[in-house]
């Protein structure tokens, strides 16, 4: 039975929701997707006769039902109770194995394995949009990542203010940024096609409209995007990364031409400040006043 | 030095007409209702007989009060919200978002604090002693100052609606968002200070409640025969007991950094966020368990009394109760899985988590087994009961789901994690709360509510809780995060415009509670129970007169096994007569005390002053609220007797109203 509520929960899925973390276009969130579907399914063994049971006993044992025995000494059951603590027992020990295996094999740290050599994307979470730094292409973008398609891309990824989650849903795992430290996380678009990025964690005024794009494109198309992003557009030096942190909302993609060398390294060790800036100061003309500012 | 700190007046929101007409409709409201206590001359009764009570029961129905009227202000939240976001699809609504984020914030502050602890709190304060056979709580005068603390947190965050703000953070106040660089206005502070003072009050009804169950039960009652609900209310108070001193330091910390420039949790200075979300989630994942182990012991006095059955296992349910206590402990993890802690780190977490289900299974199978071979009689408190049993094993499966690590990588922090946990705090604290009003209302008040409005509030409530979750978790599934002032992507719009749908529903279930109070009040005389014992009830709650009297019991009960009413009630029965007249003493009772209305007073002026940094007035009301405990300690009277006529006047006739219904249906029942 629990097979056949998975297929009907996949179908589901697929058939509703288009754009969701069901609807994976890489590996991540392809095995993402299987873990989650397969501890579904192992609950549900339990799950659905205990909802069907609790119903059935409720109605069948109702007062008006004179053909239910009432036996109002049947307090105890040494068997029962063996049973009711065996079986949330046994199925959480299961699922134990299928939460060990899956968050060793899924831990955002762990590499794709690919013939194909990771391309490497520093990202800085800002207020608020996303700034994502090429390494060993020498650019940047803003808003925007563009990734060959089947070739894993390695995240390395901090805050230059608060606390944000850099979140692709059709292409798996979340993962916190957060200032002065760094996490990893490794993606793989298997599809071309735009693919919804987002921020998981509230991080103040402008979080809704801290969204991105993630181009998953051939080989071919990555090399000429870089190509072009080489030539055109501003560089980013620190000037520039200093202007870019200020607080704004809404940002359009954008491309840099160069970024300042150990741009990335700067930021994590706070060689530049942080923003600082407070969420009032760019509420814009609708902001409240507040007393005392 | 400013005379008023940061307090000027451009704190209040002049140009934004939401807050501003909804708190004045407040404060008219509010006036309205003083103005007619005052004319009808109410105010001496009550500040004699609820303000300055001490008795347990008086402040159980205060604390439940309480707890509805933030019940409904974060309802109204929750509108605002979902009315939003059905709006603001490619569109920005009609809440900015700097005003968006505080009603987020504050809908989970209230819900969590000032609505679902001071409902869970109140019923604990109302049935405990009485089920435990005692006459009131181990420190009454300490028990009243926890509720007046606790309102006083309630109506600091209410203040923030017209004066200032309320924090915009969401309803744990994560830094560094919610240090000076970026929130520097009085938001977080107001947060700060009411959750503190609130916390409190929240601590002291945890020593208290812990040492009356420890301490002071009715004779016989021995640990292994106390109800079910007295098991679950000692585990949860021993949870406060350890938990909140957590929640207290961190928000100390967070508050020296905010006021003193300390470095905890800032970007700078060596600062370290992610302390903060150890700390305050090692509160509050216990909390969780605060809230809803109380919620599982009304269901086994409801589930027990309606199916007209002892509770099954009781013993297996004892060691689950204490099983989730402690388990609840070792989980805090999982609410940051996504903060790259590592496979190893985040396995055991995840594990840990979702061996708790063990314990809440075994007490689904119980409650099952309960009905099982019972004669059920669905009065509105069982409807709920098998209402919460249903939807708490989805939230329970959603909530193991998270557990999974892979999996909470996909679904942290999305629309599924607030349909989860709405699932198990509506379906299980909620619903809890609704049974136990509903079936002790009777015990208060002396008269029932009325049984159909109660009822066409549950089906409103359940559908209404279908039709605004499922919707949240699909979108929750296609990417949909949380706390969105607006979107654009397509897909998710129905099921938004669902929930949208849904919470209409939730809103009529809401104007059936209410109609049901006010038909049930009008009715009264219709609806009166004379017997104390409406629900053919089992423990010792239903052995006294309903409303009970200040003392609660005549005599002590002696209690010689489980279910002690149920035996007495049983031999009763058999005999066709009431055991006889016990032999009655005047009984010593504490005196009523306005010490907790008092420092509460004084401590809403120091919490108050705290958030606009009028220094002066910080020192004024900490003094004030300190020398009012002193001199509360100074007291030479601290009890008043109860003469022997008065104790056995009010018993007899209780026996009275006792005799004439064993006489009416002890030849029906035999």
């Amino acid at each position: 039975m629990g097979r056949w509520i998975i297929i009907s929960c996949v179908a589901f899925a697929l058939g509703g929701c288009s754009g969701g973390i069901f609807d994976a276009r890489g590996p991540v969130g392809a095995a993402d997707a299987k873990i989650l579907l397969d501890a579904v399914g192992i609950m549900l063994v339990i799950v659905v006769p205990t909802i069907v049971g609790t119903i059935f006993f409720a109605w069948w044992f109702r007062a008006s039902n004179a053909r239910a025995h009432y036996r109002p000494d049947f307090v105890y059951s040494g068997r029962i109770e063996i049973i009711v603590w065996a079986i949330p027992l046994l199925v959480i020990l299961f699922l134990g194995g299928v939460i060990w295996i899956g968050s060793h094999m899924l831990d955002p740290f762990q590499p794709i394995s690919s013939p194909n050599k990771p391309i490497r994307v520093q990202v800085v979470s800002l207020d608020w949009k996303w700034l994502f730094i090429y390494p060993d292409q020498g650019i940047a973008s803003v808003n925007e990542i563009v990734a060959p398609v089947g070739t894993p891309v390695h995240f390395f990824l901090t805050s230059a203010s608060v606390m944000n989650a850099f979140f692709v849903p059709q292409l798996g795992s979340m993962i916190a940024t957060m200032n002065g430290m760094v996490t990893q996380l490794y993606l793989q678009a298997d599809q071309p096609g735009d693919y919804l990025g987002e921020s998981a964690q509230f991080s103040g005024d402008g979080f809704a409209g801290m969204h991105f794009t993630l181009r998953a494109v051939p080989q071919a198309g990555f090399v000429q995007w870089i190509a072009t992003a080489q030539q055109t557009g501003p560089e980013l030096d620190k000037a520039a990364y200093e202007t870019l942190q200020e607080q704004s909302q809404g940002v359009r993609p954008s491309t840099y031409r160069a970024v300042a060398p150990n741009l990335f390294d700067a930021i994590v060790k706070r060689q530049i400040p942080p923003s600082a800036a407070s969420q009032v100061a760019a509420t814009g003309p609708g902001a409240r006043p507040v007393g005392g500012h | 030095m400013r005379l008023l700190g940061k307090l000027t007046w451009a704190a209040i929101p002049w140009n934004q007409p939401i807050p501003l007409i909804a708190g004045a409709a407040v404060i008219v409201v509010i006036l309205m209702v003083l103005a007619w206590v005052i004319v009808r001359g109410h105010l001496p009764y009550l500040w004699r007989e609820w303000i300055t009570s001490v008795d347990h029961k008086r402040i159980g129905v205060m604390y439940t009060l309480l707890g509805l009227a933030m019940l409904l202000r974060g309802f109204i939240d929750a509108i605002m919200m979902r009315s939003q976001q059905a709006l603001a699809f490619r569109a920005p609504g009609y809440l900015p978002p700097e005003h968006f984020d505080q009603v987020f914030s504050a809908h989970g502050t209230i819900m969590i604090f000032f609505a679902a602890m001071p409902l869970m709190i109140g019923l604990m304060n109302f049935a405990v002693p009485l089920q435990l056979g005692v006459r009131d709580v181990a420190f009454p005068t300490l028990n009243s100052t926890s509720f007046w603390l606790t309102a006083t947190g309630a109506l600091l965050v209410n203040i923030s609606l017209v004066i200032g703000e309320f924090a915009r953070t969401g309803w744990l106040p994560y830094p560094p968002l919610s240090e000076t660089t970026y929130l520097p206005g009085v938001g977080v502070d107001y947060y700060i200070w009411s959750l503190q003072i609130s916390g409190v009050g929240t601590l002291l009804t945890g020593i208290n409640f812990v040492t009356t169950i420890l301490k002071i039960r009715a004779p016989g009652m021995s640990y292994l025969r106390m109800p079910m609900f007295c098991w679950t209310a000692l585990a949860a108070n021993l949870l406060i007991i350890a938990a909140f001193p957590v929640l207290t330091a961190t928000l100390a910390m967070l508050a020296l950094d905010r006021y003193l420039g300390f470095h905890f949790f800032t970007n700078s200075g060596g600062g370290n966020m992610m302390m903060f979300i150890n700390l305050i989630w090692a509160w509050g994942h216990p909390e969780v368990y605060i809230l809803v182990l109380p919620a599982f012991g009304i269901f086994s006095e409801v589930i027990s009394t309606f199916s007209g059955k002892p509770l099954f296992g009781y013993r297996s349910m004892v060691a689950a109760t204490l099983f989730i206590c402690l388990v609840s402990f070792m989980v805090w993890l999982h609410h940051f899985f996504t903060m790259g802690a590592g496979g190893d780190v985040n396995a055991v977490f995840g594990i840990a988590t979702s061996i708790i289900a063990v314990g809440t299974g075994v007490k689904i199978y119980n409650w099952m087994f309960t009905m099982y071979g019972g004669r059920i009689r669905y009065a509105t408190p069982m409807l709920w009961a098998v209402g919460f049993m249903v939807t708490f094993i989805i939230g329970g499966m959603t909530g193991v789901l998270l557990a999974v690590p892979p999996a909470d990588f996909q679904l942290h922090n999305s629309l599924f994690l607030v349909a989860h946990f709405h699932n198990v705090i509506i379906g299980g604290v909620l619903f809890g709360a609704f049974a136990g009003i509903t079936y002790w209302f009777p015990k208060a008040f002396g008269f029932k509510l009325h049984e159909g409005w109660g009822k066409a509030a549950f089906w409103f409530a359940i559908v209404g809780f279908y039709v605004t979750f499922v919707p949240l978790y699909v979108a929750g599934i296609l990417g949909m995060t949380r706390r969105l002032q607006h979107y654009d992507v397509a897909e998710w719009r129905p099921w938004v415009l669902a929930a949208g749908v849904g919470i209409i529903v939730l809103f009529v279930s809401m104007v059936c509670q209410i109609i049901q109070l006010v038909v049930s009040i009008r009715h009264r005389d219709a609806l009166r129970d004379e017997t104390g014992d409406p629900w053919n009830g089992r423990s010792l709650e239903w052995a006294t007169a309903s409303p009970p009297p200040a003392f609660n019991f005549a005599v002590l009960p002696n209690v010689q096994g489980g279910e002690p009413y149920w035996h007495v009630k049983q031999h009763a029965v058999a005999a066709g007569q009431l055991a006889a007249e016990p032999d009655y003493q005047p009984i010593e009772m504490p005196r009523n005390s306005p010490t907790g209305f008092i420092t509460a007073f004084f401590t809403t002026i120091t919490g108050f002053s705290l958030i606009w940094h009028i220094w002066w007035m910080v020192g004024l009301g900490i003094a004030a609220a300190y020398g009012v405990f002193v001199w509360f300690a100074w007291r030479d009277i601290a009890e008043y007797e109860i003469p022997v006529e008065e104790v056995a006047r009010l018993d007899r006739e209780r026996r009275r109203a006792r005799q004439e219904w064993l006489d009416a249906h002890a030849r029906e029942i035999a």
